[in-house]
């Protein structure tokens, strides 16, 4: 019985070995990139540390049960801690992590090549030397087969990593505290063993249990800046950020705008399309539930209506609500003239056939195949068909520096479904050179003047907005139709350059 | 404990994890409710058994129709675009449409058939008339690559394929396939190009669609005598993935695999589509959230637009006969019709019959030529199986290339699902109905059949929740409907020797006063082969009426 169960443990110790060694190299795969490298350097050096740990293991002499159960335990706590720990050192501390991350590997490699030697000597009072090496490698290959397999199809994408590598410490626990109980015979600080396994089994748990706000603790961290409004809805996750008098909006980890320099954003956005339309009184505002592109609209007088749709309420109902956001909308939701609806786009475009003096169309860049309809050629038809006589659209077109056939693909396809389409650009520090594209059914003319408030513009400046250096000039590109989806193909690859 | 007994318990332990991480309780949900409905198979069976009362009522008219599945429909259409009105369309189910018929709920509609058409080919020219009545084609019909209505050209992403824990763009395997087996793929669809390409000395295509139009060469034709799976082989294609890839597409055209169905009807697969269009490319598909259904009632709204009511549903024709000879020139054909409804049969004398039901029904029916019956009896059919599965959203995705409107299984029993809200112009589409089809073409034709009547619904549901589960985690606890259709004799099946031998000559030819139009005629199931058969039978018919009329087919 205590073979078997000996037997038991080396499998279990296996597979826990065999844990670390991946929860370390998937880690450093996501955080640091280049796979290959990562997993080579990581295998490398818990298998290096782990023959470190067998020579180690000629100087444990005596107590060898009560020195495998204190194994066990340190390999369950350093193993098991490993991936939170680290974790939470690239979120604050970038810099020594590669450095924290071979130095956990190779404890925790060293830990475990003592395990098996030991087990072994154990074992060796009972077996001979035939039926230990082949029970005891047996086992040992066994494990790393079973972990190899849950490990990327149940464990990571049920537990995530920083579980996974808990769960595997409390297993490295158990195997201590059985071990423990079986051997309390001939153990002599039977009960102290006892109680550091509980302590270790305890800290475990308890990490188990709040790993979800360990890991919103550490991504509190990612974002340089105080968090200070953070939701999961179901349509994306919402971060406002602080940083002295610099407030920032992130959806889905995307800064949509920094309160520093959204201004130039909103005004280059608005004021050179509805400046030019005196008799605009109805606008529709497709995505921009922060209300900031409403604040510049309802500074035009003869504006008598603003329909906001913007799929997701939680973001409409955070800029009417958080006192911050309302200074910096001037409160624009709130405003009489402006009617927000919860609606998607496509489907409100659909179902209503209002007619608009000017239509703003805010969504974030086409990053996927859902968003990417809101800029195909079917969705511009529809756009068309809201436009009154006289109308003009206006669209945020990503950028035509970093994102170039991206942006005139917009171009192209605006103007494939009869649209007149007239380029422009404007300089917003935290994104970059950001560019827009008015569209209506006649050619468009710059304004003369502005009778409104600007922080940026100014009429004389205004023409060179429309000129486009050699550096951003046009390209061919597609058209981007529901049946071909080219922007998001071409979005993906162009900032996937700039990334790198 | 030994070895055995150890490893067993591992086994079981990492079940019992598996388990309890997919569920809260450990337990899965109860099965979703739904339907489990079939083609008319009472009926059809009474066919068998006889015993209908003699007929009360009789009636005289011009043409009668028999069957409206898309020959039947096609035929019609073209009878009141020619301004033609008097005859009857008869069908013994419910509602008209075959294989093209479409189910609906509150949160879209969805096939019960048929889902997809290919950009139609030059030669297809009745398809291109028909799709430009619906205003799908816009502008000349007869253009090389015309127009088409964005809301019908499939959007992106079009395909996807499950394999090894991740789905990936297209369904042709791509990751960790080795450059050897890659070689084979671009020689493989090189020898397919060429073949698309290729015309006899007469000028033909060596694979149209429609097939009648295709090149004799007799050394094309003899492709007509092995196996798709033979060919691949005897031409050194021998790749595994090459070989699930081609495999894959005959049982999802044919409800039969590539080493069932003929070289000759594999190959037209790749190599009869060369249809183009101005603003998509020739991949591209013309769908719909009903599937092909808006062009069966498409088809049916213009013949009740162009000459009124034309359809008596739920009637059975048990007996086709013609009549005794009438001074010097034949009579007219007697048509026995049961109707269910009224428990009566009524005869109807028609001049001329156009048979657009599939030719199994031939035999228990015609009590005509011998030889038609003999080759009718040539023919096999594929069972199969769709499911609507309705979901409250779109179920959680593995990793790989996100949804797309067909969804592949590398190594499922079924053919993988089409999602019905993909055409949707919407930026998240909430609740959504996917299609899963499945042919039963791991048993021979009669034990698929058996296992399609002696099956439950929630046989069926578990089958495909379960398949369905492994790269939607979630699915069972979204699904709200599950709806399973049964469909005994889906579609014939091309195996060697029936497409060029000659069973089928039987049924192509012009008869005196009964001709056949349904896909059946042609050997397998595709919507253009089923509607060149009811316009070209259409057109013969007035022909043989002396009513005037432009073809739609030249």
């Amino acid at each position: 019985m205590l073979n078997h169960a000996l037997l038991f443990s080396v499998f279990v110790v296996a597979s826990c070995g065999l844990a670390y060694e991946l929860i370390a190299g998937a880690l450093a795969s996501y955080l640091l990139g280049d796979s290959v490298t990562q997993f080579s350097t990581v295998i490398g050096t818990y298998l290096f540390a782990m023959g470190i740990g067998s020579w180690l293991s000629r100087y444990v002499e005596q107590h060898l049960i009560a020195r495998f159960i204190q194994v066990e335990l340190m390999v369950g706590v350093l193993g098991g801690f490993s991936a939170a720990a680290l974790f939470f050192i690239f979120a604050w501390a970038p810099a020594p992590f590669k450095l924290a991350l071979y130095l956990s590997v190779f404890a925790v490699g060293v830990m475990v090549g003592l395990e098996i030697p030991l087990i072994m000597r154990i074992l060796k009072r009972d077996l001979s030397l035939k039926d230990l090496i082949s029970q005891v490698l047996t086992f040992d290959y066994l494990g790393a087969l079973a972990v190899s397999i849950l490990f990327p199809l149940l464990l990571v994408p049920h537990l995530g990593l920083m579980r996974s590598g808990l769960l595997f410490g409390l297993l490295n626990v158990a195997v201590a505290m059985w071990a423990s109980w079986l051997f309390r015979g001939q153990l002599r600080n039977f009960r102290w063993l006892r109680v550091q396994g509980g302590a270790a089994a305890l800290a475990l748990l308890a990490a188990f249990v709040a790993a979800g706000e360990l890991t919103s603790l550490a991504e509190a961290r990612l974002y340089a800046d105080e968090i200070v409004h953070a939701e999961s809805t179901p349509y994306q996750r919402i971060v406002i950020t602080r940083w002295k008098d610099d407030l920032r909006l992130h959806l889905n980890n995307n800064l949509q705008f920094s309160s520093r320099d959204e201004y130039r954003y909103h005004e280059a956005l608005i004021h050179p399309g509805l400046s030019t339309l005196p008799a605009a009184r109805r606008v529709l505002v497709l995505g921009g539930g922060d209300g900031l592109a409403v604040r510049e609209i309802l500074k035009y007088p003869q504006v008598e209506s603003v329909t906001l749709v913007d799929l997701d309420p939680a973001m409409t109902r955070l800029f009417a609500s958080a006192q911050p956001l309302r200074e910096l909308n001037d409160d624009a939701l709130h405003s009489a003239k402006v009617t927000v609806v919860n609606a998607d786009a496509l489907q409100w475009l659909e179902e209503n056939d209002e007619l608009f003096d000017f239509v703003v169309v805010d969504f974030p860049d086409p990053s996927n195949f859902a968003i990417g309809k809101l800029y195909s050629s079917a969705f511009y038809r529809l756009l068309d068909k809201h436009l009154a006589g006289g109308a003009l659209a206006v669209i945020q077109s990503t950028s035509p520096l970093y994102a170039r056939q991206s942006f005139w693909c917009i171009v192209s396809t605006l103007e494939s479904v009869g649209l007149v389409a007239t380029p422009y650009h404007a300089l917003v520090p935290s994104f970059g050179e950001w560019g827009f594209v008015l569209a209506g059914r006649r050619s468009y003319q710059p304004p003369q003047s502005y009778a409104i408030a600007t922080r940026f513009l100014t009429a004389a400046a205004t023409p060179a907005l429309f000129q486009f250096p050699k550096d951003m000039a046009r390209v061919e590109a597609e058209i981007n139709r529901l049946n071909s989806q080219v922007l998001v193909r071409y979005f993906e690859q162009e900032w996937r350059q700039v990334i790198r | 404990m030994d070895r055995r007994d150890f490893l067993a318990s591992v086994a079981a332990a990492g079940l019992a994890s598996a388990a309890s991480l997919g569920g809260c309780d450990g337990r899965p949900p109860p099965l979703p409710p739904g339907g489990l409905s079939g083609t008319a198979l009472d009926l059809g069976h009474r066919l068998r058994d006889g015993g209908f009362p003699p007929p009360g009522e009789r009636r005289r008219l011009p043409v009668l129709i028999i069957g409206a599945g898309v020959g039947g429909l096609s035929a019609g259409w073209k009878l009141a675009r020619s301004g033609f009105a008097d005859f009857l369309l008869v069908e013994l189910e419910a509602e008209a449409g075959g294989n093209s018929r479409a189910g609906r709920n509150a949160v879209s509609a969805y096939p019960w058939g048929a889902h997809y058409l290919p950009l139609p080919t030059r030669e297809a020219s009745a398809v291109r008339e028909l799709l430009a009545e619906l205003g799908v084609l816009q502008g000349d019909p007869r253009a090389p690559q015309p127009i088409y209505d964005e809301r019908y050209l499939c959007a992106s992403p079009q395909e996807r394929l499950y394999r090894d824990g991740l789905w990936q763009e297209g369904i042709l395997p791509q990751s960790g396939v080795a450059a050897t087996e890659r070689a084979q793929y671009q020689r493989f669809f090189e020898r397919m190009a060429i073949f698309r390409g290729q015309r006899d000395g007469a000028g033909r295509r060596a694979f149209a669609l429609p097939m009648a139009l295709s090149s004799r060469d007799p050394r094309l034709l003899a492709l007509d005598t092995i196996s798709m799976r033979d060919w691949l082989l005897a031409q050194g294609l021998d790749s595994p993935q090459l070989h699930w890839y081609v495999n894959y597409a005959c049982r999802d055209d044919y409800g039969a695999g590539s080493g069932t169905v003929s070289a000759w009807a594999g190959i037209h697969y790749f190599a009869c589509r060369d249809g183009a269009a101005q603003n998509a490319s020739s991949e591209t598909v013309l769908t719909a959230p009903e599937g092909n259904a808006w062009l069966a009632e498409g088809m049916l709204r213009s013949i009740q637009d162009r000459v009124g009511e034309r359809l008596l549903s739920g009637a059975l024709a048990f007996r086709v006969a013609a009549a005794e000879p009438q001074g010097g020139h034949s009579g007219p054909v007697e048509v026995d019709l049961w109707l269910p409804g009224e428990r009566r049969t009524l005869r109807i004398l028609a001049e001329q019959v156009i048979w657009a039901a599939p030719l199994f029904l031939v035999p228990h029916v015609i009590a005509g030529p011998k030889a038609i019956r003999i080759a009718a009896g040539n023919y096999s059919y594929s069972p199969w199986l769709v499911a609507n599965l309705t979901l409250s959203r779109f179920p959680d995705d593995r990793h790989g290339a996100p949804p797309a409107w067909d969804n592949v299984l590398y190594d499922g029993a079924g053919l993988g699902y089409v999602v019905a809200t993909h055409q949707k112009m919407r930026v998240r589409p909430g609740a959504t109905v996917l299609t899963y089809y499945r042919s039963l073409d791991a048993l021979s034709p009669q034990r698929g059949r058996e296992a399609l009547r002696d099956t439950s619904h929630a046989g069926w549901a578990e089958q495909i929740l379960a398949e369905l589960e492994r790269p939607h985690a979630n699915i069972r606890q979204l699904t709200t409907r599950l709806d399973v259709f049964r469909n005994a004799h889906a579609m014939a099946r091309p195996v060697p020797g029936l497409i060029w031998g000659a069973a089928r000559q039987q049924f192509a030819g012009d008869g005196g006063q009964l001709r056949f139009a349904h896909a059946d005629v042609s050997g397998f199931s595709l919507f253009e082969e089923a509607q060149y058969r009811g316009v070209l039978a259409a057109e013969r018919t007035l022909g043989r009426l002396g009513v005037p009329f432009t073809s739609s087919l030249t």
